[in-house]
């Protein structure tokens, strides 16, 4: 790329990282969307709605193309395709979370459209749009200053809501019916965090690309929550998780040639890997002890 | 599994032969703390029950029987107001339902919890405390901590705190919910089916838990069952729920063979065990009746 190449002095390495703004951008961007979908990610794992953030995401694709078809910036487009996604989803649904069974054909069906629609006006644009891996598969090119500010804005929102409706979400979650006797107003809850998801999709989408959000938004919390079951510790390691794997991920990227939506997601998925292969070592350890 | 429930262990006094109308012992004099009048409940346009008669005062036990579908766990529902009343009056610690919650402890049917689950035991109990309100409370306070500690303490779960909920057996899980119900001191404990899927010996011990709660904190308690025999020992009295009609009264009274033939229209035996189970007999449904097939859970880790 445009630098020099990686040595083994991180100052150098730093210097060099930091030296044209776009870099600078890209950092600041990936630390605010680390964070964002950490948080809210971690309620979606809490809540098993990974599939609610997939569609979700793909909504995005065609949002964020038709937007530059258009002659809008692409942020738009995912932000409105993925809140009005998110309204229709809490508008239609039934049940409880992770209850997706019935409508899962449903959801497939508006899935492969959204795709097919994207595709299209990708094909339609003919201009100077980066290119569908761009939406599909991230970039941490080109970001400027008003978008930075834009996902701390929109994130600082997202997180906010949470944090109001953290507590009776995560009873909603774990015990729908108990919170409904105590007066939680489960549906109105569930939509509000509906369109917090999609603020978190929208956000992940513009670093990982709309088919890699799960890097950040479902990999670390899972790996955090697999960890410990405590709530605000689980919570936090998902967020440092995505960080860390924002941040060295964007910094392999830039040092090699390697995309950073595969760097990123594949370092999410090592820590995922080794904190399951601990457990399943520790677990088949004691029940060679209890073998005995 | 509800055989006991398609039997049809059925309750009724001589005086409620006619709607159910029950004078409630009312030990303290106090007020009660569930009043029905004449309440009838429909789903979907078709009556559930009605003219359900009952008054229910502190400190008392009562066991709700009937077969599948009768309307048991819709009963605690009206009475939570997540289900409103076709005809007649419902008031609950005084007031219409679902106004004063706070003093109800519930307990749904019998949850599932994923093993993966992120949830310990102290933090089950900690939704009955304050999981309705709005903010994230990143730390404990003293007196949260305090209040945690005493109703771990109360069901003998203090060793549970740490664990994964979806880890523990369902005798652990149920201890926990029940620590859950009565983390704000409620006035009334609605169980419905707490001891479905227990052991038998988790089922007395369970059973025997909700009692002692019940008469030392002068709580009520509801409490659906599809086997009368675990709370047998402590009820003061059943409530029947059957082909739409309610009947209250004592066990002992009710639980015989002529009434529970007169009820169904066919001959019915009711037996006494050595240990004082009863056993109804006869009842078209009830092929046989195996306590011991009930789903062991698994032992605690």
């Amino acid at each position: 790329m445009l630098a020099d190449g990686f040595t083994w002095d991180l100052g150098s390495d730093l210097h060099q990282l930091f030296q044209f703004h776009f870099m600078v951008n890209a950092y600041r961007a990936g630390t605010v969307v680390a964070v964002v979908a950490g948080l809210i990610g971690w309620f979606l794992v809490l809540r098993r709605q990974s599939f609610v953030g997939h569609t979700l995401a793909i909504i995005a694709f065609p949002g964020a193309s038709g937007a530059v078809l258009i002659g809008i910036s692409a942020a738009w487009g995912y932000f409105g395709f993925c809140v009005a996604g998110a309204l229709v989803i809490g508008a239609v649904r039934r049940g409880r979370p992770g209850e997706f069974s019935e409508e899962s054909a449903v959801v497939g069906t508006v899935q492969a459209f959204a795709l097919a629609c994207g595709f299209l006006f990708v094909t339609l644009y003919h201009g100077l749009l980066e290119d569908v891996n761009t939406l599909l598969f991230g970039s941490f090119l080109g970001i400027t200053d008003a978008q930075v500010r834009t996902l701390l804005a929109v994130g600082l929102g997202a997180l906010i809501a949470l944090a109001v409706i953290a507590r009776p979400l995560r009873f909603a979650s774990i015990d729908p019916d108990v919170a409904a006797a105590r007066g939680v107003p489960v549906r109105v809850v569930s939509t509000v965090f509906l369109v917090v998801v999609a603020l978190a999709v929208a956000e992940t989408s513009q670093i990982t690309g709309a088919l890699l959000v799960f890097s950040l938004l479902v990999v670390p919390p899972a790996t955090a929550q697999a960890i410990t079951a405590r709530p605000v510790l689980s919570a936090a390691l998902a967020v440092a998780q995505a960080l860390l794997a924002t941040w060295v991920g964007l910094a392999i990227s830039y040092f090699t040639d390697y995309p950073s939506g595969f760097t990123i997601t594949t370092l999410a998925f090592a820590a995922y890997l080794l904190v399951h292969g601990a457990r399943w070592m520790a677990t088949g350890r004691h029940r060679l002890r209890l073998a005995r | 599994m509800s055989e006991s429930e398609r039997r049809g262990l059925r309750t009724v006094t001589p005086a409620d032969e006619t709607g159910g109308a029950s004078s409630a012992p009312s030990p303290l004099g106090a007020d009660p703390v569930v009043e029905l009048e004449a309440a009838g409940v429909e789903l979907g346009g078709r009556p559930v029950w009605s003219d359900l008669t009952l008054t229910v005062a502190p400190g008392e036990f009562l066991a709700v029987l009937g077969p599948n579908g009768a309307g048991k766990s819709t009963l605690l529902k009206t009475l939570l107001g997540l289900i409103p009343t076709a005809s007649g009056r419902v008031r609950v610690a005084g007031r219409r339902p679902g106004v004063g919650n706070r003093d109800i402890g519930y307990l749904p049917q019998r949850r599932s919890f994923d093993p993966s689950l992120p949830v310990r035991g102290i933090d089950v109990v900690r939704l009955g405390l304050d999981g309705d309100r709005w903010g994230v409370p990143l730390r404990s306070t003293g007196p949260v901590r305090d209040r945690l500690e005493q109703l771990l303490e109360l069901v003998g779960a203090t060793d549970l705190a740490g664990r994964r909920i979806g880890q523990l057996s369902g005798g652990e899980q149920q201890r926990l919910l029940i620590a859950q119900a009565l983390a704000r001191e409620p006035r009334l404990l609605l169980l419905d089916e707490p001891l479905d899927s227990l052991d038998l010996a988790n089922q007395a011990a369970v059973a025997a838990l909700i009692a002692d709660i019940s008469d030392t904190e002068q709580i009520a308690v509801l409490i659906v069952a599809h086997d009368v025999n675990p709370v047998l020992p402590y009820v003061d009295r059943v409530l029947y729920l059957a082909g739409g009609r309610a009947l209250v009264g004592a066990p002992e009274v009710v639980i015989s063979g002529p009434t529970l033939s007169a009820l169904y229209g066919t001959p019915i035996e009711v037996l006494r065990t050595s240990d004082g189970r009863l056993v109804v007999v006869g009842h078209p449904e009830a092929a046989s009746y195996h306590p011991q097939l009930h789903p062991h859970e698994a032992p605690a880790g």
